[in-house]
């Protein structure tokens, strides 16, 4: 498995030698710099490694969406950011992007064709399924994942923002593990917390904060793998886990994580 | 003495229409003092979402029983107005049952169904009532929601007492009707006893024709009365719904709900900084980012606030009013109707021109803390019976404070430096953006952030 020689190829590198990708590779800021989320991008990458997709990321061109600034207010920052990305998604002719950030879709598929910044944007959710469906990737789980209990957490910016609420679920349900979902799933899922800019503050006075609601709706279910499709929840997730000291028992993992360990990647 | 009941009849009819008139212009009047925005695309869609999420009353099903008790009270309602048309002829005539002749036999029947409809409402209304006075609904409750306080509480237990009491004069006035009927009186033709109000008939068993002709004259008055009233008085309350459901969810938002609305003005602006703009001169400058006041918002926006109905599946559903926060997106619509409703009066007070009052939604009505608390989840458009955005008007006030008064929380402000700097919301150099391709090929070298891209 260690002998795989994995390939990270940027979009300078391939217009260098004349070649188009199949799909821009979208990191995200969490992606490149959380530690915790750098995991998620690497175990994406050798998913499409291993499923020979013909990939692409911008590297040190890529910069922030501008999210976490638009929906703090800061419209200025935010075109900003948008307009240089699209400048460099024009140079090289991008025409497909994948994300594993649910916050990153929603602005390049929704709000990028406002400045002017066409193209196909997938969550890493919807190419997994498709890569599942294709047969690119054939996840061998039955050993890893029988009789372990999943819980999807549904990130606001994939389901009620963009309507993405089954292609996450049908993913986990390629993994062969026991689908477990919260009261609060779907259309009615709770927010972690994070979004809108509160990942960047602190909460504002309350009686409690939002990840601990929803971690306790999360351990409801009896589920040991909490899964999620976003770095945000991803952060605050783990963080109520910890804060309920179930680091043991319960694991939270995205699922180009969870798809990667069911083909031992 | 017909005739003096007749020229009351037609001089309060015209008072209710001229009031009412009154109320729906600076209803639209202040409405139209909001932003344009296209909402007129895709009829065929729009007319399609109208007809599920208003006339079809679909989101209400959520909640199953209570869907079926609303659905019996909206349908009771607009089929029970045929009769007032009726009514209001009679009225004015100073006939009795007009269209009793023409339909014959069928009139009874129809009377019949018009009961039982009113019998459904009736009950459903009371559940309603006990519903709101005695079960604790959570989302109705003032300790625990401040916005429900004083009048909305009151109003919503004063409408559903007007409906209760307007289905009751119904039942009996007919009841008395065909008691008198038996009688043989003079004025009251023979059409036969009623579903529903039959069996009502034997509490006027012992009763003087005299009196039962004065109990049906005064249901009747009560009757529609009650219903001149109640049409005057839901233009000032939460009830504006019944109208204004139907056009708020024809013009309703057809985007992906994550999609926030972009600012040209903006654009241009940036456009001419990174040098991509050639024809600088046509920029207009705003006079403030984003919305301070109910002026600032669109047109939509208001029309939102009149079409609430304070049911509070909104903040039921948002992650920070759960948690004890401030926010509630249903305050959020609340604050925005009282400070259109008083921009309203102060517009009626001065010739119709709005006179500055030194007052604004941003800072009066909501405070800077509520639109902190936002997520952004979109739980509380999601849940909207009638397909009211609240975090529209949040996101719009928030660029407000970031922009225009320069004020942001300080996490916030250095969020936004880092941006502006490295290009990420948080301290790291983006020259190191691609490291972590470290962990799984070998980058090289040559390959390990030396350049400055900042």
């Amino acid at each position: 498995m260690s002998e795989i020689t994995y390939q990270v190829p940027t979009m300078a590198e391939m217009a260098a030698r004349n070649e188009t990708p199949e799909v821009l590779f979208w990191v995200g800021c969490a992606g490149s710099f959380d530690d915790r989320y750098k995991k998620v991008t690497i175990a994406f990458v050798k998913i499409l490694n291993a499923a020979r997709v013909k990939f692409a990321v911008l590297g040190t061109e890529e910069s922030c969406t501008g999210d976490p600034a638009r929906r703090a207010g800061n419209e200025f920052t935010f075109q900003m950011l948008a307009m240089s990305n699209i400048q460099v998604l024009d140079i090289y002719n991008v025409k497909k992007i994948v994300t594993a950030c649910p916050h990153c879709f929603n602005t390049l598929k929704n709000e990028y064709p406002a400045l002017g910044g066409d193209y196909e944007v997938l969550h890493h959710s919807e190419y997994l399924q498709q890569l599942i469906d294709s047969g690119r990737v054939r996840p061998q789980g039955g050993e890893v994942f029988k009789g372990k209990k999943i819980t999807f957490h549904d990130a606001c910016y994939l389901g009620r923002a963009n309507d993405v609420y089954e292609a996450p679920r049908h993913v986990l349900e390629a993994l062969d593990a026991d689908l477990v979902e919260m009261k609060r799933c779907r259309t009615k899922g709770l927010c972690c917390g994070a979004g809108g800019g509160q990942m960047f503050k602190e909460p504002e006075p309350g009686k409690k904060d939002i990840n601990i609601e929803r971690i306790e709706e999360a351990l409801q279910t009896g589920a040991d793998t909490i899964a999620v499709a976003c770095p945000f929840c991803m952060v605050m997730m783990t963080d109520g886990v910890k804060n309920k000291e179930k680091e043991q028992s319960v694991k939270v993992y995205d699922l180009a994580e969870l798809v990667a360990q069911a083909n031992g990647l | 003495m017909a005739i003096i009941q007749q020229i009351i009849f037609i001089a309060i009819l015209a008072g209710v229409a001229w009031l009412m008139y009154q109320r729906i212009g600076i209803i639209g009047k202040t409405i139209r003092l909001g932003k344009e925005e296209d909402r007129t695309d895709q009829p065929s869609k729009r007319l399609s979402i109208m007809m599920r999420v208003a006339f079809g009353q679909k989101k209400m099903f959520d909640r199953p029983l209570i869907g079926v008790l609303h659905f019996a009270v909206y349908v009771g309602f607009i089929l029970i107005n045929i009769e007032i048309l009726e009514i209001v002829l009679d009225g004015i005539l100073g006939t009795h049952r007009l269209f009793s002749a023409a339909l014959s036999n069928f009139y009874a029947a129809l009377i019949g169904f018009f009961e039982l409809l009113a019998l459904a409402v009736l009950i459903a209304c009371a559940i309603f009532l006990i519903r709101r006075s005695f079960l604790k609904v959570e989302r109705f409750q003032p300790a625990r929601h401040r916005e429900m306080s004083g009048w909305p509480q009151l109003d919503g237990k004063l409408i559903l007492v007007f409906e209760i009491v307007l289905m009751i004069a119904i039942l009996t006035m007919n009841a008395a009707d065909s008691a008198l009927q038996d009688l043989g009186s003079a004025h009251y033709p023979i059409t036969g006893d009623f579903l529903v109000s039959q069996w009502f008939k034997p509490l006027f068993a012992e009763w003087s024709e005299g009196t039962l002709i004065a109990y049906e004259r005064l249901a009747w008055w009560i009757h529609i009365l009650g219903i001149f009233i109640f049409a005057v008085y839901l233009t000032y309350s939460k009830h504006l719904h019944i109208a204004l459901a139907f056009p708020n969810t024809y013009f309703s938002r057809l985007e992906p709900k994550g999609e926030m609305k972009n600012m040209p003005e903006i654009t241009q602006e940036v456009k001419i900084m990174l040098g991509l703009d050639t024809q600088a001169g046509d920029t207009t400058v705003p006079e403030r980012f984003g919305a301070k006041d109910v002026a600032d918002l669109s047109w939509k926006n208001l029309m939102d606030a009149y079409s609430c109905t304070e049911c509070g599946r909104c903040t039921a559903a948002c992650p920070a009013n759960i948690t004890g926060k401030k926010l509630s997106p249903r305050k959020i619509m609340m604050d925005t109707r009282d400070r259109l409703e008083e921009v309203g009066r102060n517009m009626l007070a001065n010739n119709g021109e709005f006179v500055n009052d030194n007052k604004n939604l941003l800072g009066d009505y909501i405070i800077e803390e509520e639109i902190l608390a936002c997520t952004t989840c979109n739980a509380c458009v999601q849940e909207c019976p009638v397909l009211i955005n609240p975090l529209d008007i949040i996101l719009q006030l928030r660029r407000h404070k970031v922009m225009d008064e320069a004020h942001a929380p300080g996490s916030w402000n250095m969020m936004f430096q880092n941006l502006d700097t490295n290009q990420a919301p948080w301290k790291f150099s983006a020259n190191d953006r691609f490291n972590w391709a470290s962990a799984v090929v070998d980058r090289g070298p040559e390959n390990k952030s030396t350049e400055s891209g900042i």
